[in-house]
């Protein structure tokens, strides 16, 4: 079964201005995604007391606290979790769960495996910085071999994850990458991340401007080429996704490498749902059910 | 003493020891008699020794008893194993062919079954059990209609040859048992009572549904997963979502994003699984969203015994998760009580908006009990407490000003709990410290007045849920000779000791304690101060529950009985501890289970 969005008319950057502003350190990546998110949602124009954002711990997983929707800062690791029973709960909630590499495919990884392959209707969005930030520097799953940080002084000599590869491998139906410095593209992802009705998994380049030196704006200003500038790229072919996920150098792609529709929803899929959503149900039982399950023990 | 009957089925796994056992208990339960079953089993799928036992009697039974009056050994093993454990008066029925006996006590009654001549066993694998079952039924005095109607229930999906033939081969052993072996003596009456035959875990399960659960989520863990095998074949009954997770903590946490969402949510598990919880307990208590957690104790440490039961994970519960934080621990006293106490727990925890723990064991997950259907009431009061949700709209000039406070600081220390989609009362709940609108403390705002004031918020609601549940209660006569002291799943076991103590001419009273968190130690102190001699009984090694009643209450018993064999206590186990106790021999009676599984 679809999950309708439901629309407002009214929505401005002014309703989703969070209580309080962003401690991010100045220039931290982190702002261009949560200013991403906001207008996906007012170009959406979603009624911010339906959108539930569910982060884990870290800098990243602040965001929550920064947006004017319904939140959810919950454990390190658990966002996806704690997002796949709300939804499950009440399936007519928008749900964003958002958080950095090490919430995401350190400490959650099996979370991240999971929701993946179950086809949770939500889009996950990683500001993926490549380091541990508010633990103040160390290695994340997502960095590069041989850089140095405060755990791994002598540089990484464990090869990272591969976030795009291993969401294609794990069946997610929306696979794409965004960097945090193309607003108008990363906002349009968002935006279409929301609109799929599945995994949606959304990588974003978000530099730390604190703890990674290596991997800055200007690293990645020349190396970033939109899937979306070659008009020969079908999102429809995984293979083609699985072929472009793997590079990383002087050339690395973002945009949308993956989508595909003809997956049920894990809450499409569920004829329990098929009435609605469970939050709105009657607690009581019907009577003629509760008596039918007694009658079972006689 | 109450007249009561008991079988000991014994076999290896994949034997079929379960369908006799369920055939006995089908007839029992249609006479109108109670029963209780326990099934004494390895973790093993196929080979290994299981030992089933079924108690029934006109009255409750409450436990496996002392006794056994016919022991069923479907292999050598089983005969070697058990028949030393029959007294006068009991009997043993058994395959002659394959099955050799060994010496007997006095007045036992040997009942060989010469299978190959009364049945074509090549054609039929499992006749030597419905052989034994016909002829057990005879001997009990039991009309052979009983068994008939049920194997062909048993049997109709196979078609009317495969009835015919099992209920000839059960007519053959009934009608080889009246000439040839002695029946027993009392024959179990008729009743006109019926009853409800379930497991504990069956019972938390439909406690659940009748408590308005709509969200259920577990990873599979003997002794609990019985909670998931109900809630998913009922799932779509009951419009409950039943989910399999891909390990513990994403259950809890599954748990609480439903439960945060505005349903009830429960998740069950056993010990180890816990452990990974308890993160998430920690959660639900800092965010105030309510959760229910089963727990069905098995023998620890680590994986230890997990097809045996114990009460050892009552200090996990205690100190689950770090920091203080008020919740609610709860433990069902038997299979009945596993439904009645998932409606009043969640009333609880939803008026609280804290976790709820449910202490249950492998005695009552696993075992099963003849329960009265009103005794299943699946019309419990539903108290959701100060829930603000879409149908029952919000005080609008709040909603208004955008003044709601999901953390607002009352007396009570209960703040209203507007669910997501409602409109005007956006929020973000936090596990990090927070203020009353939520904003986290713990960052650049940090501030040691409103973390205090948000603490002291939070455990006020210690007193209000202390105030909710009732004190226990003294059971038996007030002045005697001595009380026993359990919690939980004891509660039968211990209560026929009184009863046999009491024949014996020693008056005995029980204090069984449901519960524990919060724990009503003064009402406690002022039962125990009449006592003469305590005696406090648990299934674990270190007596958790005495040293958590005196951590409470400084209270100290006069001794001990306690047993972490992995099997249950039985009667005599504490009828004599409780006699050398009160001779002055030990302050510690540790018994021996004699019964070797």
């Amino acid at each position: 079964m679809a999950t309708t969005l439901q629309r407002s008319s009214q929505l401005t950057m002014a309703d989703l201005k969070g209580k309080v502003d962003p401690d991010w350190c100045p220039g931290c990546g982190d702002f261009g995604v949560l200013a991403a998110v906001q207008k996906a949602l007012i170009e959406l124009q979603i009624p911010n007391h339906n959108v539930v954002t569910i982060s884990g711990i870290g800098c990243s997983s602040n965001l929550p606290g920064f947006i004017n929707t319904y939140g959810m800062h919950t454990l390190h690791g658990r966002a996806l979790a704690v997002a796949t029973g709300l939804k499950l709960a009440n399936h007519a909630l928008t749900v964003l769960v958002t958080g950095g590499d090490g919430d995401g495919f350190g400490i959650g990884g099996n979370h991240f495996l999971h929701s993946m392959r179950r086809n949770v209707d939500l889009l996950y969005i990683v500001m993926d910085n490549q380091i541990y930030g508010l633990t103040t520097g160390q290695t994340s799953p997502t960095s590069c071999i041989g850089m140095k940080t405060k755990s791994m002084p002598f540089g990484n000599i464990e090869a990272p994850v591969n976030p795009i590869s291993l969401a294609l491998a794990a069946g997610a139906t929306f696979v794409a990458r965004g960097f945090s410095a193309e607003q108008k593209h990363l906002t349009e992802l968002i935006k279409q991340g929301i609109e799929h009705q599945g995994f949606s998994f959304l990588d974003v380049f978000s530099p730390c401007v604190t703890y990674n030196l290596d991997n800055t704006y200007q690293w990645f200003r020349p190396r970033v080429k939109k899937l979306e500038d070659d008009p020969a790229y079908d999102p429809a072919d995984w293979t083609a996704a699985m072929e472009k996920s793997l590079l990383w150098g002087d050339e690395i792609p973002i945009g949308k490498f993956f989508e595909r529709t003809d997956v049920p929803t894990l809450h499409g899929a569920e004829p329990v749902l098929n009435e609605g959503p469970l939050v709105h149900r009657d607690p009581r039982l019907p009577l003629d059910v509760a008596r039918s399950f007694i009658e079972e023990l006689m | 003493m109450k007249q009561t009957f008991a079988i000991g089925i014994g076999g290896a796994a994949g034997q079929g020891v379960a369908t006799p056992g369920d055939i006995y208990a089908r007839i029992f339960s249609r006479r109108g008699l109670h029963l209780n079953a326990y099934n004494a089993y390895q973790s093993i799928i196929r080979g290994g020794h299981t030992f089933l036992t079924i108690r029934t009697g006109p009255e409750r039974v409450s436990n496996m008893g002392d006794r056994i009056d016919l022991l069923i050994p479907l292999n050598q093993d089983s005969m070697n194993r058990h028949l030393g454990l029959l007294t006068a008066g009991a009997a043993c029925i058994y395959n002659a062919d394959t099955i050799q006996p060994g010496a007997v006590g006095s007045g036992v009654q040997l009942c060989p079954l010469p299978v190959s001549k009364l049945a074509d066993i090549t054609r039929n694998k499992i006749a030597q059990n419905t052989l034994a079952i016909g002829a057990g039924l005879n001997m009990m005095g039991i009309g052979f209609g009983a068994l008939e109607n049920v194997l062909r229930e048993q049997f109709k999906k196979k078609g009317e040859a495969v009835v015919a033939e099992n209920v000839g081969v059960a007519r053959a052993g009934y009608d080889y048992a009246s000439s040839h072996f002695k029946p027993f003596p009392n024959p179990l009456p008729v009743t006109e009572n019926r009853y409800a035959i379930l497991s504990g875990n069956m019972a938390m399960a439909m406690g659940g549904a009748a408590a308005g659960v709509k969200f259920y989520c577990a990873y599979p863990m003997s002794p609990a997963t019985g909670v998931l095998h109900w809630m998913a074949a009922h799932a779509r009954k009951a419009g409950i979502m039943v989910r399999q997770v891909e390990d513990e903590i994403g259950v809890i946490n599954m748990a609480i994003g439903a439960a945060h969402a505005g349903v009830r949510s429960m998740c069950a598990t056993s010990g180890g699984g816990f452990a990974l919880m308890s993160e998430g307990l920690g959660m639900s208590a800092m965010i105030e969203t309510p959760v229910v957690v089963i727990d069905c104790q098995r023998a620890g440490p680590s994986t230890g015994v997990p097809t045996k039961t114990e009460q050892g994970d009552l200090w996990q519960m205690l100190g689950a998760a770090f920091g203080d934080y008020p919740r609610v621990i709860a433990a069902p006293l038997d299979i009945g009580d596993c439904f009645k106490i998932i409606p009043e727990l969640f009333n609880i925890v939803d008026r609280f908006q804290c976790p709820g723990i449910v202490l249950c064991d492998l005695l009552l997950s696993e075992g099963r009990l003849s329960v009265d259907p009103k005794d299943l009431d699946f019309s419990p009061p539903i108290d959701r407490g100060e829930l603000i949700t879409r149908a029952n709209g919000a005080p609008s000039e709040v909603a208004a000003n955008g003044a709601y406070k999901r953390y607002r600081i009352t007396e009570s220390g209960i703040s209203p709990r507007a669910i997501p989609g409602v409109p005007g009362h956006i929020h973000t709940v936090a596990t990090d410290e927070h203020q009353e609108d939520g904003v986290l403390i713990s960052d650049e705002f940090t501030n040691p007045i409103k973390r205090r004031a948000m603490m002291e918020k939070r455990m006020r609601k210690v007193v209000g849920i202390e105030a909710a549940i009732p004190p226990p209660a003294l059971l038996g006569p007030r002045n005697a000779d001595v009380t026993l002291i359990g919690w939980g799943s004891t509660k039968g076991v211990i209560g026929e000791a009184c009863e046999i103590l009491s024949e014996q001419g020693i008056s005995a009273n029980q204090l069984q304690i449901r519960w524990l968190v919060p724990l009503h130690g003064e009402a406690i102190l002022d039962i125990l101060r009449g006592s003469r001699h305590t005696i406090i009984v648990e299934n674990n090694y270190s007596g958790q529950f005495a040293r958590y009643l005196r951590s409470e209450t400084s209270f100290v018993p006069s001794s001990y009985i306690r047993k972490y064999d992995g099997e249950p206590f039985m009667p005599h186990h504490i009828v004599e501890a409780v006699k050398e106790q009160l001779a002055g021999r030990t302050k510690l009676s540790v018994p021996t289970h004699e019964i070797m599984v």
